[in-house]
């Protein structure tokens, strides 16, 4: 099945492994991602201010064509993922937002936010189901123990992005079990990294990411997976004493014997 | 008086956040992961702002802290949402002419060779129009 794919820019540049190892395990899982034409970078953050227009224009073209492809747009980005979704979700809320979307960008067929926006992880809960996904597992990750970072942008929040529990949020230890590994549930899982301070505040931005790393330690975890670039970036660039951090991707693949010794 | 009145209401309106129906419980500065950093806490933000109290917050340093994680909506009693609070304050500061808090030609000497591309998006959305 094909599904419309937002890489996102980060994906295009430093997280290239983000993205080529979600385009080969979602090839052996029977979808195949055709890239958006002429997406445009989605901005990073959601601007919550209601009178912000231009800042959320490449989100709605990117929304728009996926509606016109399928009527979905797939993201791997935890990012991306949450500016796209947040920015549909502005217009079931938002009339004037929508009105003046649509006279500003003036398209062929108007935008009232009915693509559906999909996050990888639930592409693999919802419809390949977590079952089917063990199954095809050939290399299972017997005896590692994973910490599943969640961070803020996939939860948060909860009301608009419905994606799991803000709280006890359970589809990515799900997906952990799956690839015959084992979870590990720590307290700062959905506490920030830090995000964006790095660049203003790096002592901020470590304290944060330390936390969380030694949360994930303390209990025990041998790695840490994520969807988010700048989470891994701050997990392992800030973080006082880190542990190894992947894309949950890359170890999707791995799991899925998609990547050669 | 008026002035501030009216950056009051324009802050209001690009929050849609609903001030008076926080309580002061302060869960929301107890949860918030930059509160040692700030002078000015999320709770602060929302009362300050209900009552026209706006300046000061305007020149603080604190609306650059918040890391709009978020947190403090998620777990507000009340939805009062004081991250969206935060974040119209800071436009309100940054929209004002000339009052960028980061120009586009200070960014690349805070960078490195792993640094990704969406934080350096990010960053110009959060401090510069
Ligand atoms: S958590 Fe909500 S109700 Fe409590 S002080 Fe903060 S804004 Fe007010
Ligand atoms: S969004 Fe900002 S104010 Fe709210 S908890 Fe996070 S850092 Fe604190």
């Amino acid at each position: 099945m094909k599904i419309a794919y937002y890489p996102g820019c980060t994906l295009k540049n430093k997280a290239k492994d983000l993205d080529r190892y979600a385009i080969e395990a979602a090839a052996a899982l029977g979808y195949e991602l055709e890239e958006i034409e002429n997406w445009q970078c989605c901005g990073g953050a959601y601007t919550s201010a209601k009178d912000e227009i231009a800042t959320k224009l490449p989100a709605v073209r990117a929304l728009a064509n996926g509606r016109d492809n399928g009527g979905r747009v797939l993201t791997v980005c935890s990012a991306c993922y949450n500016v796209l979704k947040q920015t549909n979700h502005e217009f079931t809320v938002n009339p004037d937002f929508d009105l003046r979307v649509n006279n500003y960008m003036k398209p062929d067929t108007e935008y009232h936010g009915e693509a559906d926006v999909l996050h990888y992880l639930e592409l693999l809960r919802d419809e390949i189901g977590f079952n089917n996904l063990a199954k095809k597992v050939v290399k299972p990750l017997k005896g590692k123990k994973i910490a599943a970072y969640y961070g803020c942008l996939l939860l948060r929040p909860s009301d608009v992005l419905a994606f799991d529990s803000p709280e006890n949020p359970e589809i990515m230890e799900n997906f952990i079990r799956a690839l015959g590994a084992e979870p590990v549930i720590y307290p700062m899982r959905n506490e920030c990294c830090g995000g964006y301070i790095t660049l203003e505040d790096r002592n901020q931005a470590k304290k944060r990411s330390s936390a969380v790393v030694e949360s994930a330690k303390d209990m025990g975890a041998d790695f840490m997976i994520t969807a988010c670039p700048l989470c891994l970036y701050n997990l392992t660039k800030n973080a006082n004493d880190p542990i190894p951090v992947r894309y949950f991707t890359e170890v999707l693949a791995e799991a899925l014997g998609l990547i050669e010794e | 008086m008026e002035n501030n009145n009216r950056k009051k209401e324009q802050i209001l309106r690009m929050s849609g956040a609903a001030v008076q129906k926080c309580m002061r419980c302060g869960k929301c500065s107890a949860t918030c992961p930059s509160y040692d950093e700030m002078e000015y806490h999320p709770h602060e933000f929302v009362y300050m702002v209900e009552r026209g109290d706006v300046e000061k917050l305007l020149k603080s340093e604190s609306v650059y802290k918040c890391l709009t994680c978020f947190a403090c909506v998620e777990r507000c009693p009340r939805g009062v949402e004081p991250a969206k609070v935060i974040e119209a304050v800071r436009l309100e500061a940054i929209r004002e002419q000339g009052k960028n808090h980061m120009k586009p030609d200070q960014i690349p000497e805070l960078l490195d060779e792993d640094i990704p591309g969406q934080l350096l998006m990010m960053a110009l959305r959060k401090y510069a129009k």
